[in-house]
């Protein structure tokens, strides 16, 4: 079994988060980068457990520059065989979706995992569009993975309920809350990171379809009104005619 | 310029429904919907009232396959000969969108909250609600996944015509073993007040006062990660970083101290009500306003005063 996990850095959850270049462009500075957690949490444990009880081999691919082998370490570290960088700033899903499918179709992977989206960009799409280029089935957001034999049984969320699906490999799964649990490096792990395999390869040409041009925070709120416990009148009263919501 | 919505309506029309067939409609232009599966043909006419020029159905899909569904689309993009491409930012978009991008080569823009600015850039959440960002698309067509309570629906037509569409989906390498259907009314994304709780309630056996006040409010109920953690209310009520992100106009908060996962999940809230008996939780800087008090007398006191409020004719 060759499996492929897709990984991608985000901030720290805690990170403050602010932007330069008149808003143009995230601040990097005093961010701690960590691996986006639900690639880390879900897909690449679920896929090391894979790994573990039916055998096989476990890759890694990330798009991103140089700066992003600390993270690439720790993801070996939990326990890949392997990691593959495309040697290129990630500029849209689209272009980091292509560069990886353009990796995959030529390396034979039976099953491709992400998580169900990254904390900073939110978009769910790098794994759908991985499935789309190779015309491989997708189960999203899925919250459970069995293997048996050539066949995947998966449990994926649908709105306020539950499917239970089969597929035949190879396919695409993106990964949610219940696929794994959260493992951290050992010691022996983070040494054995230091001379695991990671290849460089060069990205192909790829248009943006999209592109971030401008951020913006929210408005600063007001400070919260506090309410005597007493007056619940009050409350709704302030709900019904101030804050206008019931 | 043509506008296509994917509208899914195997269980029936969501508000979420009325909202990306209004943003439709917003953006200028002739709307076209499309659809599939069993809904009823007066139902969807109904898709009319908020500016749907024509509803297009492909009765011989079923199921939610994401593979047949892209291939449906796609096709209707190409009979309606649209430019741009509407779906409500939910479960079926999370796994239909960025395929059909791929297939149209089309920009996809996920989570937007706006109808496009003057210069056409798109308003999207990111950095899991702690930022903004304009969004411009390169590509001649292009796709936006509204998020839900992001706008309200606006009646502005009348029925429209339903026609029959043969998508050609093609074969599914899904097989289907059981669907366990929806429960309760709305899917908690889509609830416009929602009354949560967290581990300040002590056991499963109490939630009992936060449904008499969701119910009285009308409201949908959530909970905590560890809440759901622990077993004592469903996983798909658990809002935050790793379960549901929702943004209802209303968000009350019990026994929750407010951890930036949580807020992560519910920042997008219009108006957020936090009871807490620990006035260092970090929840009431979120707040607008704040109850310091113990949930288990607060909350049968609102459920009260808001039925006091309802029975008076509100």
């Amino acid at each position: 079994m060759k499996i492929l996990v897709c990984i991608s850095k985000s901030p720290d959850t805690t990170s403050k988060i602010a932007f330069t270049d008149n808003n143009s462009k995230f601040d990097e500075n005093g961010v701690q980068y960590i691996v986006n957690p639900y690639d880390e949490w879900y897909a690449l444990v679920r896929a090391l457990e894979i790994k573990e009880s039916s055998g096989g081999n476990v890759t890694i691919i990330t798009v991103g520059n140089a700066n992003d082998e600390a993270v690439i370490r720790k993801a070996l570290a939990i326990g890949a065989d392997e990691a593959v960088r495309v040697d290129t700033d990630p500029t849209d899903a689209y272009y980091t979706a292509m560069q990886i499918a353009e990796y995959a179709k030529s390396n034979g992977f039976d099953l491709i995992l992400a998580g169900k989206e990254t904390i900073n960009y939110n978009g769910s799409q790098v794994a759908g569009m991985i499935a789309e280029a190779m015309d491989l089935p997708f189960i999203s957001l899925a919250s459970k993975l069995d293997i048996n034999g050539s066949t995947l049984t998966l449990e994926r969320e649908i709105a306020g309920g539950l499917q239970v699906v089969d597929v035949n490999l190879p396919a695409v799964v993106s990964c949610a809350k219940g696929m794994a649990e959260q493992r951290i490096p050992n010691m022996r792990g983070i040494m054995a990171a230091r001379t695991k395999p990671l290849n460089v390869i060069a990205p192909v040409a790829i248009e943006n379809l999209t592109e971030f041009v401008a951020y913006t925070m929210p408005a600063t709120k007001s400070a919260c009104k506090m309410i005597d416990p007493n007056n619940m009148d009050e409350l709704v009263e302030l709900l019904h005619n101030e804050a206008k919501v019931i | 310029m043509s506008v296509l919505v994917y509208i899914n309506s195997n269980n029936g029309l969501y508000k979420s429904a009325f909202e990306a067939v209004t943003y439709g409609k917003k953006l200028g232009g002739d709307v076209t919907v499309i659809t599939s599966g069993a809904a009823d043909t007066k139902v969807l006419a109904g898709l009319g009232k908020y500016g749907a020029g024509k509803v297009l159905v492909d009765r011989s899909l079923q199921g939610d396959d994401d593979q047949q569904l892209t291939r449906i689309i796609a096709n209707a993009v190409v009979s309606s000969g649209a430019t741009t491409i509407i779906f409500s930012h939910d479960l079926t978009a999370k796994a239909v969108a960025p395929r059909l991008s791929v297939r149209l080569k089309a920009g996809l823009v996920s989570g937007a909250i706006e109808v496009p600015n003057g210069d056409g850039t798109i308003k999207v959440n990111v950095f899991s609600g702690k930022a903004f960002s304009s969004v411009k698309v390169n590509s001649a067509s292009k796709i936006i996944s509204l998020l839900p309570n992001s706008i309200q629906p606006e009646v502005s037509g009348s029925d429209c015509e339903v026609e029959e569409f043969n998508g050609n989906s093609g074969e599914s390498k899904v097989k289907v073993l059981s669907t366990k259907k929806p429960e309760g009314e709305i899917p908690l994304p889509e609830a416009e007040l929602v009354v949560s709780a967290g581990r300040g309630l002590k056991g499963p056996e109490n939630w009992g006062m936060v449904e008499d006040l969701a119910k009285a409010l009308g409201a949908a109920t959530a909970c905590s990660r560890p809440v759901a953690d622990i077993g004592w209310r469903p996983h798909h009520e658990h809002v935050g970083q790793t379960g549901v992100a929702i943004r209802p106009n209303l968000y009350i908060a019990a026994g929750i101290s407010g951890a930036i996962q949580h807020l992560a999940g519910v920042n997008g809230s219009k108006v957020m009500v936090v009871i807490n008996t620990d006035a260092e939780a970090p929840f009431f800087k979120a707040a607008d306003y704040g109850i310091l008090g113990d949930a288990f007398e607060v909350l049968p006191r609102l459920t009260e005063a808001v039925k006091k409020f309802k029975s008076s004719g509100n």
